[in-house]
């Protein structure tokens, strides 16, 4: 398969078909693995990394998973095909920065890709689309148990495996989920919230990951410790967080609703307003303004039809990819023109904000009663 | 008092942070703090910093000179990277990394999931064990014939581990 196949295709989790999609965007669960008696990554001398590689990435591209897979060494990559990948979440950031000894193997689905010399030997990712988190790690650990019976993978009676950070030693799995939170963002709740998720052992964090800047009211939610607990238990611990959030998502919207619906109303309306007429745009700006959008279809006030091209627009947007559509390398007030040109044209046959169809939750459940409001 | 992350700028920021009865302390710039989050606590969350500064202190206190034997890591290279060499710096930091594993995670010991090769190697362990001790009560029993029988499945399970390891 070649990069362009993974640029035309769009990978499933882009697809929002899992469960709870509207609000869980996506499931990702990763295992680190070393093998036993070599030096990390980090610490390996380029020799020792190549050798490493050789030895990983056949048995890699012999897994049944990776039939039809694209691989790739990073330094066979251009900057923007790195960058692409990590706006997709199929390597990390820190991998993008690397080159000779490194590698990327991914399915076609895009719903597993394995980085071979990221800051351990081996990271394997599985991504699903909505809250699977128990099926992206069913995946993952089938190939990781595919893998150890050819690989002699760091492994310690008292500390499991081992992995570069002692933050990883243990399970090395990092379950984590991406949610998009507007509701509680708007009515100023997410701060508790997160301070909340904070106390529980578990951890919040921006759209790429660690450091990263909280945009388009999305966040990730992942485990923070990796040794004493099993795989099964911090997943459903996690899922069950996951799923409280979510209520209370639900909630904040409804409170909206009913109590602020005239910032609620201004808040989309003014977003499609800029969205759909505007000629620069960061992408921060339209990350931000089509997190209001989607909220607008999640609750009524746009056909559910116009779900797909909004959460396409999340991905098309972001620097790499539009720089990957437009086939050159364009600087940021070049990309801010294309992006705001980009966003327009999509929104061409967007219909206007429908207030009047409007979603309620009815005291014991959430029937749909279109209600006139003007 | 210089900052703990960027070692340049003064430090204006003193953390002190109770965990598991130990007291952790980090003293930061107002840059580093705010990039930490330290400021904004919602977004603090201590065991991200403690890898990066604590983990350094935590593990000198183990091995002081210590190199690993098997990639020639030592204590100054995780102070500057926060990462280890290779999986022998387990054993060869052991000391140090006990605390500090404790104040990162839930608990100490790992309960998830077990590679194929360890299980089968635990449970061959277990096998001998138990013959090994059946064997002795045998002798002692002056149960020659089965003392006999035991030795030879002895036997046969150490050419088992060898040819699984």
């Amino acid at each position: 398969m070649k990069f362009s196949n993974v640029i035309a295709t769009g990978g499933e989790w882009l697809r929002g078909e899992g469960p709870h999609h509207q609000i869980v965007i996506s499931s990702r669960v990763r295992l680190a693995r070393n093998l036993r008696q070599r030096a990390f990554p980090g610490w390996a001398k380029k020799a020792e990394r190549m050798q490493i590689l050789e030895l990983i990435k056949p048995r890699v591209e012999e897994l049944p998973e990776m039939q039809d897979s694209f691989s790739e060494l990073l330094q066979d990559l251009s900057a923007l095909e790195k960058q692409v990948l990590v706006e997709r979440h199929l390597i990390s950031r820190e991998h993008a920065a690397k080159s000779m000894g490194s590698a990327v193997i991914m399915n076609r689905r895009q719903t597993l890709s394995i980085m071979v010399n990221e800051e351990d030997h081996l990271r394997m990712q599985s991504i699903r689309s909505g809250l699977q988190l128990k099926s992206a790690f069913k995946l993952v650990d089938k190939v990781d148990s595919t893998l150890e019976s050819k690989l002699d993978f760091a492994y310690d009676q008292h500390l499991g495996y081992l992995t570069a950070c002692p933050t990883n030693v243990g399970t090395g799995m990092r379950a984590s989920a991406m949610l998009h939170l507007p509701g509680l963002v708007l009515s100023e709740m997410i701060n508790q919230v997160i301070q909340a998720v904070n106390k529980i052992g578990l951890a919040v964090r921006g759209l790429y990951g660690e450091g990263t800047e909280a945009m388009g009211n999305l966040f990730q939610i992942s485990n923070q410790t990796t040794l004493g607990e099993k795989e099964d238990e911090i997943i459903s611990r996690l899922s069950k967080v996951i799923e409280t959030i979510i209520e209370k998502e639900h909630d904040a919207r409804q409170m909206l609703i009913q109590k602020k619906s005239n910032t609620l109303w201004d808040q989309i309306g003014r977003a499609y307003g800029v969205l759909t007429f505007a000629h620069a745009m960061t992408s921060k700006e339209a990350l931000n303004l089509l997190s209001v959008i989607k909220l607008g279809v999640d609750l009524g006030a746009f056909p559910e039809d116009r779900r797909l091209p909004i959460d396409e627009l999340f991905i098309d947007t972001q620097p790499a990819h539009l720089q990957k559509s437009s086939q050159q390398k364009l600087n940021a007030e070049e990309r801010d023109h294309l992006r705001a040109q980009i966003i327009r044209e999509r929104l061409r046959v967007f219909p206007k904000p429908d207030i009047s169809k409007v979603a309620r939750d009815s005291e014991n459940g959430s029937i749909r009663e279109p209600q006139n409001n003007e | 008092m210089l900052c703990d992350v960027c070692k340049c700028n003064d430090a204006t920021v003193f953390l002190t942070q109770i965990l598991d009865g130990k007291m952790h302390k980090v003293n930061l710039c107002d840059a580093c703090s705010k990039e930490k989050g330290v400021q904004d606590p919602t977004a603090f969350a201590l065991a991200d910093l403690l890898h990066g500064i604590g983990a350094a202190e935590e593990i000198e206190k183990g091995a002081s000179s210590q190199k690993c034997p098997v990639c020639g890591f030592t204590q100054a290279d995780f102070k500057k990277t926060g990462r280890l060499g290779c999986s022998a710096c387990y054993v060869t930091f052991a000391e140090g990394l006990g605390s500090l594993l404790k104040a990162m995670h839930k608990g100490t010991e790992h309960v998830g999931k077990l590679p194929e090769r360890a299980h089968r190697e635990m449970e061959l362990g277990d096998r001998m064990r138990t013959l090994t001790e059946d064997l002795e009560k045998a002798v002692a029993e002056e149960n020659y014939e089965g003392a006999a029988a035991l030795r030879d499945q002895i036997k046969q399970l150490k050419h088992e581990k060898t040819a699984s390891g």
